[in-house]
Parts: structure tokens; C-alpha cells; sequence
């Protein structure tokens, strides 16, 4: 058995009281809905509409014929308005299709629901997966089928479903764990008929006992399924440092969670498996909180993808102060947004909109050598020697020093005394090392 | 247009000059003991340390066109330990000397806060060591000279004062230097605040305590470690000196290693050496070894395959 924690790491302040009580409701859309064709790690996808087709809901409207990629399906029926560049959460133009509202979410059945899904094979579950367009719901996106075909010579023996949710303010893992325990423990059990030699794990911090105790409910009377309750602490949700909490195994440098005989899926993620294998559904919506201190009434809110930001803060009331920031995410790894003109996507994991009070933009200092980055950071690197090799653009060195190895989970940045972009820097250096891995 | 920038988005409220501010608490206990034995010249030699330091960090930054950094306090706490080691019955020129030598050309010149290779106040005391032995070795309680513990159990001569003198600080000797008792208030002050970590006190006082116990003054196994740890400057280095950020390694590895050196080398230069004491000596020379010892200790990065 595990450790239930990992070394090094941050306390913040979680701040999840705003919304956790607050039980999920469904937001309905108003305005056209914007569908980017780029809502995951891989290839984009390619429009299957032209601008004045109808589409139906659930219809499928993205796909790409690359391996890493995830399809798109229109949350809403309606007609295509423009396909076109939009503003993105990612902060660039990216191609979408803008289609407007007619209300009357009329369903196409292009998927089949399997409620006897027992029966089914590995290879045909895979099939459903990819075909419902399922990525990681945790915020980063990489396509879920590919993290349940690992190459066939790793043998995998744990299922790790990662419900620590330890981004502050965030609580949509939180809330759809109390509101739909069975479904996230069907997800689970979907995913150990791929794998029936592994053993599934729940892992929950224990900041969230209620949620520790449906999670136990709902699994109560099957043999390959454990819930671990963790430490609080972030990144305790980080794969590696999850990895590491439940298994006590390190994914070594550069390699993946197979090479840990793991496989780490999204609370969110098991749902949506269950939702499409048992109930025929592609991923069109998602659970997000919508919090902060300028948010008027923090919430949770199941949204139909496309929905603009506007809507979603509106539906909590509006602001309540002007932000300073609105992000995309929580507030230790989540991206900011320069409008509110943004959709929704599978990512969208939360909306956070901080005021000057909590982001505190003060100017960096010199490097004092006090150690709290290393103390903190929970991949063991030295992010102050990254930081410097990173801006002296000692691209070699910062790979010598390990520096591939950062997952940007932004401990050493909220720690350290003299306000540096330790994080920003590394994020950088890996960025630069990536394109000049590529040249070559 | 809202602002837009690369995560994380929120900070801790630590801050450069939180942790020096709290390093200036730390100290207060042992200046009140200063003025306390050895009167208001105590008070002026530390006040004109500590304004020396402030004016020339901002002289030089007005010069330099630099960004003027005074009000991260760091200059304040270089100042105190620069008085913390001067005797009190120096001439007040001369701390204003070495506050201007320990800012302009210990830090400044290496590049300011946190750049420097050698703590400010040990060179400076160094300094003017070597320029003025005269005043720096006239050490007076009351208004009599007096010889420091170290001396005497150096020299003979003088009957050695109590342990309880000792540890209270009513002895010779440097004005910051003597009371142990109030040292390891404000040491324990900054180990429950996390602004330094037992590891280098701990190895550093360790490791003079067993080492002048086992060579002893005379002979092997006579030492008396206990009074040998509270004579001279060896707590106040070990908890405020050796611990500075800048001058000592960042790993707990590394510190437990530069404790260990500067015990090492102040216990042969009490024992074996021209001079009495040895603290600031051990500590400037193991500071100039912390790339290495940094480069020796440097963490096993998680999942790191060897």
C-alpha cells in the first residue's frame, strides 16, 4: 500500500467553502455557442459542417484522422452561423464553428447506449471512448483512449482515478463525486474490465470526508476497488506526485504513468466513460465552478460546451467587483483569460476571477538563496538555478539541471520571497527546449 | 482587457523583507543585552553601524542608478551584526567605516542582495581587524578592560569567569557576542518563524562541542565542551552568521556539511591557532566553498534514473 502523500509541497489556503456546498445546476445557454476545433492535447480537428448546415445535438462535428486527437460533438441543434477563427482560452485564434441556438435540442442518436456493458471487449470499449470524444477532464485534455491503450508490452496493474481535486477554490470533482458516486465508480469499473488484472483506486484528499465516504458507499461491494484517502496537500493531484501517494512508485524521469504499471484518469473523466459507454452519450457538457472573490455567488454549474465565459459568470450573479483576473482553471495552474468572449471547453475545468487583494502582481526582487523553491518543489529540482539558467538562455544546462522534469505546479512561484517568475521561466525553458528538440 | 499572465496566480505573503524584519526581531534581545552590559556606547556603536549601512547601500544605489533597495532591511540587519561584532569602547568612526566597506564593497560590488560570496559583516569585521587590531581588541565590562573568555583560556592570566556569567553575558567581549541566553531567544524565534533551519547551528555547535571535549586544552578527553560553546562569538555565528542565505549552501545535505567545516575549522583555530577565536574565519573561508558543497549535495530529482 501507499504513503497517501508525497515529499515537499505547498499549504495553501483552499478556499473551496465559496462553493462547495452549492449543489450542481444546469446552466442553459443563450447566445450562439462557439466549438473550437482544438479542445485537447494532439491534432486539431477538422470541420464535418459548412456554415448554413442544421445540426442536430450530440451530432458529431469535429474529427481528426490523427491517433492523438479527440472528436467534437455540438452540445446544442441549431444552424451552423460561421466556421472561423475565435478567441480561445488558450489565448490565440483558433478555427471554430459558431452555431446558433434554435432551443429545441433535438438529439441525433449517432452513439449506442450499452447498459449490459459487461459483454462488451476491450477493444470495443477503446472504440466507444474515442469515438465519444473523452479527454482528460482535469484541465490538461490529452485524449482518454490513448491513456487506456498503453503499449501492449507494459503490464498495468493500477487504476488510479485522481479525485484529489487540490486546486484551490475548484470543487466540481467535489460536488459530482456527492451528486453521482455510482456513475464515477461504473466509470471505474468500465475501465478494470480493460484491465482485469489491475486494481482500482479512488484517491480522495481528506479535506473532502463526505466525499471520501460516498465514494466508499458506492463501491462498497466490489473486491478490485480501494478508496485512499490522501493527505491535503498541492499538487497532490499532480499524476506523478498521485503516482507516487497511492503506489509508492516514481514514473521515472521522461516516461509516462505506464512505465509505472499506472494508468491515472480524472474523477470527471470516469463519469464521462460511464455516461458514454452506459447512456450512449458523447461529451457535450461538463461540470466547472464558477468562483472567486469577485463572483457575486460562487457555484457549480453543468454547461453545455460553446456557452461563453459571459454567460457562465452571469449565471453566478455577475461580479462583484471588477476582477483583476479571470481564469481558466484554478488558481495555481490555470490559464488567464483576456475576455469573457471565450467558450467553454472540455478543459474548463473552473472560472476564477480574483481581485487585487488575492493577485498579488508585486515586482520580482533579487534571488536571496533562501531555498523555499527547493524546499517546496515536488519534483526535487533547484527552480531558482532553472530560473537563472533560463534567463542567461543556458537552454543546455537547464536540460542537464532536470529541467524537463518541472510540472509547472507552480509551488516554487507561490513560495518564494523575492516574487520571481520561477515557474513562468521554466515553463519557458521547456517550451524553448521542445521547439529546438524539434529543429533538429 | 483583463490582466493576463502565466500561472500560478496566487503567492504566499512571505516577503524579502518579512523574513528580514524578522531576522531585526531576533536580534533585539541580544542588542538589549549589549546595551545592557555594556552601557550607552553599546547603543551608539550599533546606531552608527546600522545608519552606515543604510546610508551607504543607498549611496551607492543613487551612484549606480540602481533601484534603491534599503527598504527590504537588509542593510539594517547587516548593520547590527557588524556592531554585534565590534567591542563596545571602539571609536565611533570606525563602525562607519565598516558599514561603508561591508555594503559597497562586500555586496554591492558582487552584484547586492544575495549575490555576495562572503557575509558583509564578517568581512567588514575582518577588515577592520586587520587595519585597526588595537581598537578591535580592546574589550572593556564597566569601563574595565577585561579580556575575553577565549584569551584567558588561550593565555591563562585572568581567573575565568562562571559558566552562568558566561551564559548570561556579563564577560568581555564583543557587543552582540556575550549573552547566549538572549541568542538563543531570538535563534528559537527564527526556527519557529522557518527563516533558517536547525541543520547549520546544530551541526556547527555540535560539532565544536564534541570536537574541543575529544582534543581538550590539555590533553585528549579534558575538554569543558559546555563552556566552550558559550565563550566567544561561536552562537551568535552559528545561528545568525553562518546562516545567512546568500553565504551558505541550500540544501539541508549541504548545510549539515557547512555546520560540520566551520566547526572543524573554528575548533583547531581556538585550539591550534594564533588568534583566540575562530568563528568568523571558519565562516568566511567554508562560505567561499558553497558552489561546491551545493554542487555535492545537490537533491535526487523525483523519478531521477542514475
Amino acid at each position: 500500500m501507499g504513503f497517501l502523500t508525497f515529499k515537499k509541497g505547498i499549504h495553501p489556503n483552499d478556499k473551496k467553502d465559496l462553493s462547495m456546498h452549492k449543489a450542481i445546476q444546469d446552466l442553459i445557454p443563450k447566445g450562439n455557442l462557439v466549438f473550437p476545433m482544438q479542445q485537447h492535447i494532439g491534432a486539431p480537428c477538422d470541420p464535418l459542417v459548412k456554415k448554413g448546415d442544421k445540426v442536430l445535438m450530440n451530432q458529431k462535428i469535429g474529427e481528426s484522422k490523427a491517433f492523438v486527437s479527440a472528436s467534437i460533438y455540438s452540445s446544442i441543434s441549431g444552424t451552423v452561423v460561421d466556421v472561423a477563427p475565435r478567441l480561445h482560452s488558450n489565448g490565440t485564434m483558433v478555427l471554430s464553428i459558431i452555431i446558433e441556438n434554435d432551443n429545441s435540442y433535438e438529439e441525433s442518436n449517432t452513439m449506442i447506449p450499452h447498459s449490459d456493458y459487461e459483454k462488451l471487449s476491450k477493444d470495443e470499449l477503446v472504440t466507444i471512448v474515442k469515438e465519444a470524444g473523452i479527454v482528460g477532464m482535469g484541465g490538461a485534455g490529452f485524449p482518454t483512449h490513448i491513456k487506456l491503450t498503453p503499449p501492449a508490452e507494459k503490464t498495468i496493474d493500477s487504476i488510479i482515478i485522481n479525485a484529489s481535486e487540490c486546486e484551490p477554490y475548484l470543487t466540481c470533482d467535489y460536488r459530482l463525486m456527492l451528486e453521482k458516486p455510482n456513475e464515477i465508480v461504473g466509470g471505474l469499473k468500465i475501465i478494470l474490465q480493460m484491465f482485469p488484472d489491475a486494481t482500482g483506486y479512488i484517491g480522495v484528499e481528506d479535506n473532502k470526508p463526505d466525499a471520501i465516504e460516498a465514494m466508499k458507499k458506492a463501491s462498497a461491494n466490489i473486491n478490485n476497488i480501494q478508496v485512499t484517502p490522501l493527505i491535503t496537500k498541492y499538487p497532490q493531484g499532480a499524476e506523478k506526485q498521485l503516482i507516487y501517494s497511492i503506489t509508492g512508485r516514481e514514473v521515472p524521469s521522461g516516461k509516462l504513468p505506464a512505465d509505472a504499471s499506472c494508468i491515472v484518469q480524472n474523477v470527471g473523466s470516469a463519469f464521462e466513460i460511464y455516461n458514454a459507454v452506459v447512456n450512449g452519450k458523447p461529451l457535450t457538457e461538463r461540470v466547472l465552478t464558477v468562483t472567486g472573490e469577485a463572483i457575486k455567488e460562487p457555484l457549480n454549474l453543468r454547461v453545455k460546451f460553446g456557452t461563453s465565459i459571459e454567460e457562465v459568470i452571469e449565471a453566478a450573479g455577475g461580479f462583484k467587483e471588477t476582477p483583476v483576473k479571470v481564469i481558466s482553471g484554478g488558481p495555481l495552474m490555470g490559464t488567464t483569460l483576456s475576455s469573457l468572449n471565450i467558450p467553454v471547453i472540455k478543459g474548463t475545468s473552473g472560472v476564477l476571477c480574483l481581485t487585487k487583494e488575492q493577485t498579488k502582481l508585486e515586482e520580482e526582487s533579487s534571488c536571496i538563496r533562501c531555498g523555499k523553491c527547493m524546499g517546496v518543489c515536488p519534483m526535487n529540482l533547484n527552480p531558482t538555478k532553472l530560473n537563472s539558467l533560463v534567463l542567461r538562455s543556458k537552454y543546455d544546462d537547464f536540460e542537464k539541471y532536470h529541467g524537463m522534469d518541472c510540472i509547472e505546479c507552480g509551488c516554487c512561484s507561490y513560495g518564494c520571497p523575492a516574487k520571481r517568475h520561477l515557474t513562468q521561466t521554466c515553463r519557458e525553458g521547456k517550451r524553448t527546449v521542445n521547439i529546438n528538440r524539434r529543429k533538429k | 482587457m483583463y490582466t493576463v499572465s502565466s500561472s500560478p496566480h496566487i503567492k504566499s505573503n512571505d516577503s524579502v523583507q518579512g523574513i528580514m524584519r524578522d531576522v531585526i526581531i531576533a536580534l533585539i534581545p541580544a542588542t538589549f543585552a549589549g546595551i545592557y552590559f555594556f552601557g550607552m556606547q553599546a547603543f551608539l556603536v550599533t546606531l552608527v553601524s546600522v545608519l552606515s549601512c543604510i546610508a551607504a547601500e543607498a549611496l551607492w544605489q543613487k551612484l549606480a542608478h540602481r533601484k534603491n533597495t534599503i527598504g527590504d532591511l537588509s542593510a539594517v540587519v547587516t548593520g547590527l551584526l557588524l556592531a554585534f561584532n565590534l567591542p563596545a569602547a571602539v571609536p565611533l568612526w570606525l563602525p562607519a567605516i565598516g558599514g561603508f566597506f561591508a555594503i559597497i564593497i562586500v555586496k554591492q560590488f558582487f552584484g547586492g542582495i544575495g549575490q555576495n560570496i562572503i557575509n558583509p559583516a564578517l568581512a567588514a569585521r575582518a577588515f577592520l581587524l586587520a587595519s585597526w587590531p588595537v581598537h578591535m581588541t580592546n574589550f572593556t565590562v564597566d569601563g574595565v578592560s577585561s579580556a575575553t573568555v577565549l584569551a584567558i583560556l588561550k593565555t591563562g592570566g585572568d581567573k575565568l569567569p562562571s559558566l552562568m556569567n558566561v551564559f548570561i553575558g556579563n564577560v568581555g567581549g564583543c557587543i552582540g557576542e556575550t549573552s547566549v541566553l538572549a541568542l538563543l531567544i531570538g535563534g528559537a524565534y527564527l526556527i519557529y518563524r522557518k527563516v533558517i533551519s536547525w541543520h547549520i547551528p546544530v551541526a556547527y555547535i555540535g560539532s565544536v562541542f564534541i570536537l574541543t571535549f575529544i582534543l581538550g586544552r590539555s590533553g585528549l578527553m579534558t575538554g569543558n565542551a559546555l563552556y566552550e560553546i558559550c565563550a566567544g562569538g561561536l552562537i551568535l555565528g552559528a545561528i545568525y552568521m553562518a546562516t545567512d542565505y546568500s553565504t551558505s549552501p541550500m540544501t539541508k545535505k549541504g548545510q549539515l556539511v557547512f555546520g560540520l567545516g566551520c566547526g572543524i575549522l573554528t575548533t583547531i583555530i581556538r585550539l591550534y591557532g594564533g588568534y583566540a577565536e575562530g568563528v568568523s574565519y571558519a565562516i568566511l573561508i567554508m562560505s567561499l566553498f558553497v558552489p561546491f558543497i551545493d554542487k555535492f549535495t545537490a537533491l535526487r530529482v523525483f523519478g531521477e534514473v542514475k
